[in-house]
């Protein structure tokens, strides 16, 4: 028994009740701490070209992005990265660092249901579709630069 | 008619409570049989730990109860995970027969009932009427991994650790269960999984306005109105759907959910989960019952019967409310 018109004024109803999140105190958490995890792989940039002046300057980014994945990771593994993220929002999901989260929180999440059928099989249920959507719009953007090249 | 009335006076004469070290903080954690000191209790997984926690509730039932194991002669279970594993897998230890229900978190008074119904008729001599969850197995199988960095809606509610079990007889003290009202599956098209308050309220307010309907009673006469897991914008929102139909829900009404945690245990809008009914009706009630502070309790908690697949297909939200009557005794 469904009642279209009824549904919707309970809908509407609902919608008007639902407590709202502040945005502003949320977007300024999440600004700063966005920020400072920024600042913190130029510091690890700056730091490995210091260390090892020989370096190319792509593989000091590489080893960047590796050291920031692997801290996440590791803040994931010791229960804290989810804190931060409680506390950040979009500030440490955006950056690589949240990246690293997704993979890693299914990961250990499902390691009682095995390596292959729980590790492998989850570790992408949330990092999966942002990598198919980062693929699919590559492609799409590399079609339409090709166009835009011929012409 | 949707209301049973059980002349036979079937008694709730064992009950039982164990929590999770949060719950145990929580305004109702004095009045818990148990507080888990971890939220493993030594277990390899959080699906052992719910299944270890319902055996926990039923032994303990039963002994409250002044009985043996061997005494109960059903066992009426049910849980959220997938083919309700933690009540099934509890029932192995335990030689008795065994019937599964899934109510989702009305499994409580859906349990009751049922086991009041089968006691009134003189079917069965004692039953067991269990339930629990566990916040880690239902935010894998219903949310996200625990340790995903993200943030929870301001609507979304805690699943609550906990489990309870009751034991229903003729011969015996406690609370008397005089009425059942089964509830129908009753859904208003909310499709937000973070949102079950507002999908499950309507259920609620159907089974309460037809149980005033059919006792021909109204709110004022219960010490206590008492949702499940509602939370706090759901009773909100069922105080405001009662008063359409026309019944005044005062300060008698509660909700479980909503008043399971204090507000800096950070849980948005409240408990829910089987364990909050089932926990709180089988401490605070029973015991407040016994003393006679609440004389009549209708006790009405509410289940949202979704299920993952159904939700990612783009299904709303159906909601059932099973209410029972508590009456103490005289």
């Amino acid at each position: 028994m469904k009642n279209e018109k009824l549904n919707q004024a309970y809908k509407a109803y609902v919608e008007a009740r639902i407590p709202k999140t502040k945005p502003w105190p949320s977007l300024f958490n999440s600004f700063w701490v966005g920020g400072l995890i920024c600042l913190l792989g130029q510091g690890v940039n700056e730091l490995l070209l210091y260390l090892f002046p020989n370096m190319a300057e792509q593989s000091a980014w590489a080893w960047t992005l590796i050291v920031l994945i692997f801290l996440a990771s590791f803040l994931t593994a010791i229960g804290v990265y989810d804190k931060i993220g409680k506390f950040a929002g979009g500030g440490s999901i955006v950056p690589i660092t949240g990246f690293s989260n997704s993979i890693t929180s299914p990961a250990i999440e499902f390691k009682h249901e095995g390596v292959v059928y729980g590790t492998c099989v989850k570790m992408f249920t949330i990092a999966g579709p942002v990598i198919v959507t980062g693929i699919v719009s590559s492609v799409i953007v590399g079609i339409i630069y090709y166009i835009v090249g011929l012409v | 008619m949707q209301t049973i009335e059980l002349r036979n006076r079937p008694k709730i004469i064992g009950s039982y409570s164990i929590v999770g070290p949060k719950e145990g903080k929580g305004p109702f954690g004095k009045y818990f049989d148990y507080v888990m000191k971890d939220d493993r209790l030594g277990e390899k997984t959080y699906e052992q730990t719910e299944c270890k926690m319902l055996e926990l509730a039923i032994t303990g039932a039963v002994q409250n109860a002044g009985l043996m194991i061997s005494d109960i002669n059903l066992l009426l279970a049910g849980d959220l995970l997938n083919q309700i594993i933690s009540s099934s897998y509890a029932a192995r230890a335990f030689n008795m027969p065994y019937l599964g229900l899934f109510g989702a978190c009305s499994t409580m008074a859906e349990s009751l009932a049922i086991g009041a119904i089968l006691v009134n008729g003189e079917h069965f001599k004692n039953v067991a009427c269990a339930t629990g969850s566990h916040f880690s197995t239902a935010e894998r199988q219903f949310r996200f991994p625990l340790e995903l960095g993200c943030q929870r809606v301001p609507t979304s509610q805690w699943t609550v650790t906990g489990s309870g079990a009751s034991i229903v007889s003729l011969d015996g003290n406690g609370p008397v269960i005089s009425m059942v009202t089964f509830g129908k599956v009753i859904d208003l098209g909310i499709n937000d999984v973070n949102n079950m308050g507002a999908a499950m309220a309507p259920a609620a307010a159907d089974t309460l306005s037809s149980h005033f309907e059919d006792t021909k009673t109204k709110p004022e006469d219960y010490d206590l109105i008492l949702t499940g897991d509602l939370g706090k914008l759901g009773s909100e929102i069922l105080v405001d759907l009662m008063e359409a139909k026309g019944f005044k829900l005062g300060k008698n009404y509660s909700d479980c959910g909503h008043s399971y945690y204090t507000r800096n245990q950070d849980t948005m809008c409240g408990g829910s989960g089987c364990g909050a009914s089932a926990t709180v009706l089988n401490s605070y009630i029973v015991k407040k019952m016994k003393q006679r502070i609440f004389k009549k309790v209708l006790f009405l908690p509410t289940g949202a019967l979704m299920s993952t697949t159904a939700s990612q297909q783009g299904e709303t939200i159906p909601g059932v409310c099973h209410a029972i009557v508590l009456e103490a005794e005289e």
